[in-house]
């Protein structure tokens, strides 16, 4: 009797630490998006990427710049 | 400028993606949490890498065909892109995979057929730059592009789906798709595969321009110096 009491004891200890590992909620960063700073976060990002793009623009337009000299000088 | 429309929808597309990645909600989940953005990052280099390697390949035959040398510039200039595009999926992925498989380099099929099928094309590079005749590397180098692209392929779409890759979509783990029931996933990570591609799209065009320009300085080269 003692030893089954035990057991069940012990069962129902189990269930009440296992319930809240199951209805947990995956933690996510909402302290971050509530205090502002993911915008800090997205404005890094887009300088980067802007910065990227403007140098890839620059490339682009010396290798026009280049096609063309080529052009003109197998005319000439 | 009229014709560089997609250069600029490639820019849109990008700064959506990061506006949008960092911003919209996504689905909670254990273990991914938060880094279940690194989706709309991770997953389009590997749809970039795999459409520059198509392009590649579409090139080296038309090389094939018509014995274009423009072709092979531009066959070589799509796998270079396609290269850096894998470079960066499977570094981005080692970043996500320490922290939700808890280890860089998990041995996982897909992991493993992404480092082979790199190593397939890097070795494209090695040949290229082992001939000195034009003719024969463009030759060898469409041949073995077509061969590289046959392997890349089952390395990275039906080895790991096979075997047990932790992969979503792989080894019986269902996809993303699964996990994401309201597509709130979707509205990011379509655009955002789309704005890579055309990204490495445009960095390949510019490379290819500029090795154009400098075969045919060396041909201005050799006719003065004849």
């Amino acid at each position: 009797m003692n030893w089954n009491m035990k057991k069940i004891n012990s069962l129902l200890a189990i269930m009440i630490v296992a319930i809240p590992a199951f209805s947990q909620e995956p933690e996510m960063a909402d302290a971050m998006r509530s205090e502002g700073k993911i915008y800090v976060v997205v404005a890094i990002l887009l300088l980067i990427l802007g910065g990227l793009v403007a140098y890839l623009v620059t490339l682009d337009r010396k290798v026009t710049r280049l096609e063309k000299k080529l052009e003109e000088n197998r005319h000439s | 400028m009229k014709k560089s429309w997609w250069k600029i929808l490639a820019v849109v597309l990008l700064v959506y993606t990061i506006v949008g990645g960092l911003l919209l909600d996504v689905p909670r989940l254990m273990i991914v949490n938060e880094s279940i953005r690194a989706l709309y990052f991770h997953v389009p280099m590997w749809f970039g890498m795999v459409l520059m390697y198509l392009i590649s390949v579409i090139y080296a035959i038309k090389y094939l065909r018509r014995n274009d040398p423009e072709a092979d510039i531009a066959s070589a200039g799509f796998a270079h892109t396609g290269l850096v595009f894998g470079f960066l999926g499977i570094l981005t992925g080692m970043i996500w995979a320490n922290y939700t498989w808890g280890t860089p380099w998990h041995g996982d099929p897909k992991q493993n057929g992404a480092a082979i099928a790199t190593l397939i094309y890097l070795a494209y590079f090695i040949l290229r730059g082992s001939l000195e005749n034009q003719e024969q590397r463009a030759r060898l180098s469409a041949v073995y592009a077509i061969f590289a692209f046959a392997a890349m392929i089952p390395l990275i779409f039906i080895i790991p789906r096979l075997s047990s890759s932790m992969h979503p979509g792989s080894g019986g783990n269902p996809g993303f798709n699964m996990y994401d029931l309201d597509s709130t996933m979707r509205r990011v990570f379509y655009p955002a595969v789309v704005g890579w591609i055309l990204l490495g799209i445009w960095i390949a065009s510019v490379r290819i321009r500029l090795i154009n320009v400098e075969e045919k300085i060396h041909e201005l080269e050799y006719e003065k110096n004849k």
